[in-house]
C-alpha cells in the first residue's frame, strides 16, 4: 500500500475547494438552523440556484462581480418566496416546503424545456463559465507545489480557486461571529427558543426569521459557485444527498457554533477520503469493484456519523451543558 | 377586629403597602364608579368592545364591554376555563377574536401583531412560562429591552453602535434581577431554573421595556409565600410609577391585597366588577368560584365555611349547581339564600 500517497490525497481534502463550499454551504445553515431553529431541508436548492445564476450570467457575456450578484440575488429572491408563506406557521411547514423547492429547482434545471439555458441534465460545462474567475486571479499561468501538495494556480481545480473558497468561508465565520454576540443575534437564538415568548417582547419574529432565511440561502449560493467553479454545473449532483451531508456536517461540527461547519466539513471529506483510498489500495477488486468501495465509503461515513451523532450529540464543538438543558 | 364585621371586609394592615400615593389616586378616581360589569371608568387605558371568540361551537370569550382604568391595579378572576387566558391572548394579539374591537391608550389594537401590541406598551406574562431555556438568566433579560439599535443586522456588525445602549440594558437587568431575587443566577441557563423562579423572570423580562401596561397571566402560581409578599410589593410599587397592571390570579388573598379592582369571568363574560371587598362578598362570585372548584380560597374562611355550608344544602339537593346559571346570577342567588 502506498501510504505516502494515500496521505496526500487525504491531506489534500483538508483544503479542497469542495470542502470549502461545504463548509460555506454549512455555516448558511447554521444561521437558518444553529441560530434561528429555521428547519431548512434545501439548502442544496439554494447552491444551486447559485450556481446557475452564476453561470448562466457568465455565459451570456456578464462580468464576475455581476455574475456573483445575480447569484446572491437568486437566492435572497428564492428565500423569501419561500419564507412568505411558511414562516407564519408551525417550524415543519418550512422543512417540507424547502425540501419540495429544491427538488422543483432541480427539476427545472434538468428539464429539456430550458436546455438552451441551462444544458438540461447534462447541465453546464465548467469551461463554458469559468473564464471570469480565473482572469480575475492575480497568479500567472502555470502550476505550483507547495510541499506535496501542486495544482495549477488558476484553472479549474486550482490554488485561485482555494484563496478565494477559503477566503470566503473566513469571511463568513467573521459574520457569524460578530452577528451572533449582537443583540441581533441575540433575538434569533431567542426565536429559536421561544417565538411566541420573544413575540411578546415586542419582536417582528416574521421579519428576523426572513432575514436568516435569506442571509442563509445567500451564504449558500456562494457555496453553490465555489462547489461549480472547478467542475460543472449538473443538477444531479446538487439534489437532496447534498443537503443531508450539509446537514451532516453541521451536526458533525456542531450547531450554533462559529467553527463547527469548518471543522465539520474538514472531518467529513478526510474521513471519506481515508476510507475510500485505503479499500481502494487494500481490497482487491475481485471482492470489491472500485465504483462498491466508492458506495461502500458512504455506508462507512453515514455509520461513523450515527455513531457520532448519538454519544456526541452537540456536535465536536458544542456545548455540551447547553444541550443538557432540556427544552420544557 | 370583631367577628360581626360584613363577609369580605378587609383587614386594615395591609403587608407591604406602600405610601400610596398611586393608590389613594386610583382609590378616589374608582370610588363613584358603580359596582356593575362592564362600568365606565374614569380614565380607562384599555376599552373592549363586543370581543368574543369561539373554539368551534364553543364561546370561550364573550365579553360586551370592559374598562380598565389606568394606573390601577386591576385582577381578573375566575374559575378554570373562564376565558381569562383567551381573553389576555385576545387583548395582546396572540389569538384573533371572532368579532370584536378595542383599544390602548385610544389606539385601536384590533389585528394589530403581538409584536406591536408589545411595542406600544403593553406587555404580557404567560401562564405557562416561556423562559428562553438555552440562553443565560441575564440573555433573557436583556432580550426584554426595548430601543436597541443592534437588534438590525446592518448595526449589529458593528458593536461601537450599539455597546453604549447594552450597558443601560444590562444595568437596568442587574437591578430588576436584584428586586426579583435572581441576581446569583445571572450567568445560568434559564432552562436550569426552578417553575417558580422561570415565573420571576419571565416578570422581570417584560418589566425591561418599562411598559406603560403589564398583563401577568398567574404571576404567583408556584412562587412561595416569602417571595409573593415581595412580588406584591413591587407590584404595588408599578402602581406607584403610574404602570397600569392587570393580572389573572387564583389566589384570593393575593387579590384582595393588592388590587385596586377585580373583574370577575365566568363561561366567557364578566359576571362581576368592583373593589375586592365587594366583589369577594358578592354572591354571583362565590358560586361561580365554589361552583368550579371547591377547594378554592376566597380569601376570607367565613366566605368558606358560608360557600361549604351551601354546597352541603346543594348535595341535599335543595338548590341547584349555581355556577351552571352563572348567566343569570342574580336572580339565582336570591332563591339560593
Ligand atoms: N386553542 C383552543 N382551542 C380550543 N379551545 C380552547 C383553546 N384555548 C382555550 N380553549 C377553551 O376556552 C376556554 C377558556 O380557556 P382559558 O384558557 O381562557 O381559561 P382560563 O380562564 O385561563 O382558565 P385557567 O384559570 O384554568 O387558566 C376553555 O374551556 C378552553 O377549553
Ligand atoms: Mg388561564
Amino acid at each position: 500500500m502506498d501510504w505516502s500517497r494515500i496521505l496526500v490525497n487525504v491531506a489534500g481534502e483538508i483544503f479542497a475547494p469542495t470542502t470549502a463550499a461545504y463548509a460555506l454551504a454549512a455555516i448558511g445553515l447554521n444561521v437558518h438552523f444553529g441560530l434561528t431553529g429555521l428547519l431548512n431541508m434545501g439548502q442544496a436548492g439554494f447552491m444551486l440556484l447559485g450556481a446557475y445564476g452564476f453561470a448562466i450570467s457568465t455565459i451570456a457575456g456578464w462580468p464576475l462581480w455581476a455574475a456573483v450578484l445575480v447569484a446572491l440575488a437568486c437566492a435572497a429572491v428564492f428565500g423569501l418566496l419561500l419564507g412568505i408563506p411558511t414562516l407564519k406557521l408551525r417550524g415543519d411547514y418550512l422543512a417540507i416546503v424547502t425540501i419540495a423547492a429544491a427538488e422543483i429547482v432541480r427539476l427545472i434545471g434538468r428539464s429539456t424545456a430550458l436546455t438552451d439555458l441551462t444544458g438540461a441534465s447534462s447541465g453546464l460545462r465548467g469551461n463554458s463559465y469559468k473564464d471570469t474567475f480565473q482572469d480575475a486571479s492575480p497568479f500567472p499561468d502555470g502550476t505550483f507545489a507547495l510541499g506535496p501538495f501542486e495544482y495549477s494556480l488558476n484553472a479549474s481545480n486550482s490554488w485561485w480557486i482555494r484563496l478565494v473558497g477559503w477566503g470566503l468561508v473566513a469571511l463568513a465565520c467573521l459574520l457569524v461571529w460578530l452577528l451572533m454576540r449582537s443583540p441581533w443575534g441575540r433575538v434569533l437564538k431567542g426565536i429559536r427558543e421561544d417565538e411566541d415568548a420573544v413575540r411578546s417582547l415586542g419582536k417582528n419574529v416574521y421579519s428576523y426569521k426572513m432575514q436568516s432565511l435569506v442571509l442563509g440561502g445567500v451564504i449558500g449560493a456562494a457555496a453553490g459557485i465555489i462547489y461549480v467553479l472547478p467542475r460543472a454545473v449538473q443538477p444531479d449532483s446538487m439534489g437532496r444527498p447534498m443537503t443531508f451531508f450539509i446537514w451532516t456536517i453541521l451536526l458533525l461540527g456542531g450547531a450554533a457554533t462559529v467553527f463547527g461547519p469548518v471543522l465539520g466539513s474538514i472531518i467529513f471529506w478526510v474521513s471519506l477520503m481515508l476510507i475510500k483510498s485505503v479499500m481502494r489500495e487494500g481490497v482487491p477488486t475481485s471482492i470489491m469493484r472500485t465504483e462498491q468501495i466508492e458506495q461502500f465509503g458512504w455506508i462507512i461515513v453515514g455509520v461513523t456519523l450515527m455513531l457520532l451523532v448519538i454519544f456526541r450529540p452537540q456536535g465536536i464543538l458544542g456545548d455540551k451543558k447547553e444541550l443538557a438543558i432540556d427544552v420544557r | 377586629m370583631s367577628a360581626d364585621l360584613p363577609r369580605g371586609h378587609v383587614p386594615p394592615h395591609v403587608p407591604h403597602a406602600t405610601t400610596a400615593t398611586g393608590k389613594d389616586r386610583v382609590t378616589a378616581d374608582l370610588s363613584h364608579v358603580a359596582h356593575t360589569p362592564g362600568v365606565h371608568k374614569p380614565d380607562a387605558i384599555v376599552v373592549a368592545d363586543g370581543v368574543t371568540r369561539h373554539f368551534g361551537g364553543m364561546t370561550a370569550v364573550d365579553v360586551g364591554h370592559l374598562e380598565v382604568q389606568r394606573g390601577a391595579i386591576t385582577a381578573l378572576i375566575g374559575p378554570n376555563g373562564a376565558g381569562k387566558t383567551t381573553l389576555f391572548n385576545l387583548l395582546t394579539g396572540f389569538d384573533k377574536p371572532s368579532t370584536g374591537t378595542w383599544s390602548f391608550e385610544g389606539r385601536s389594537l384590533s389585528g394589530v401583531s403581538a409584536a406591536r401590541v408589545a411595542r406600544s406598551g403593553m406587555v404580557r406574562t404567560f401562564q405557562l412560562t416561556k423562559a428562553l431555556s438555552r440562553m443565560t438568566v441575564i440573555e433573557n433579560m436583556r432580550l426584554g429591552a426595548a430601543q436597541q439599535p443592534g437588534e438590525n443586522l446592518l448595526t449589529a456588525l458593528v458593536p461601537p453602535l450599539w455597546k453604549a445602549r447594552e450597558k443601560e440594558i444590562t444595568e437596568q437587568a442587574e437591578e430588576l434581577l436584584v428586586r426579583f431575587k435572581l441576581d446569583a443566577k445571572r450567568d445560568d441557563f434559564a432552562g436550569s431554573l426552578s417553575g417558580g423562579q422561570r415565573k420571576l423572570l419571565e416578570m422581570a423580562r417584560a418589566l425591561m421595556s418599562n411598559p406603560t401596561m403589564v398583563m401577568l397571566d398567574e404571576p404567583m402560581a408556584g412562587v412561595n409565600p416569602a417571595l409573593t409578599q415581595s412580588l406584591l410589593g413591587h407590584i404595588q410599587a408599578l402602581r406607584e410609577d403610574g404602570t397600569t397592571v392587570l393580572f389573572v390570579e387564583h389566589d384570593m388573598h393575593m387579590v384582595r391585597h393588592i388590587s385596586d379592582w377585580v373583574v370577575v369571568m365566568a363561561e366567557g363574560k364578566i359576571v362581576a366588577e368592583g373593589p375586592p371587598e365587594d366583589v369577594m362578598a358578592d354572591q354571583a362570585v362565590i358560586d361561580a368560584y365554589l361552583g368550579a372548584h371547591h377547594d378554592t380560597d376566597l380569601g376570607d374562611d367565613a366566605l368558606l365555611e358560608d360557600g361549604i355550608q351551601r354546597l352541603e344544602a346543594e348535595e341535599a339537593g335543595e338548590v341547584t349547581d349555581a355556577f351552571a346559571d352563572t348567566g343569570s346570577t342574580t336572580t339565582t342567588q336570591e332563591g339560593t339564600r
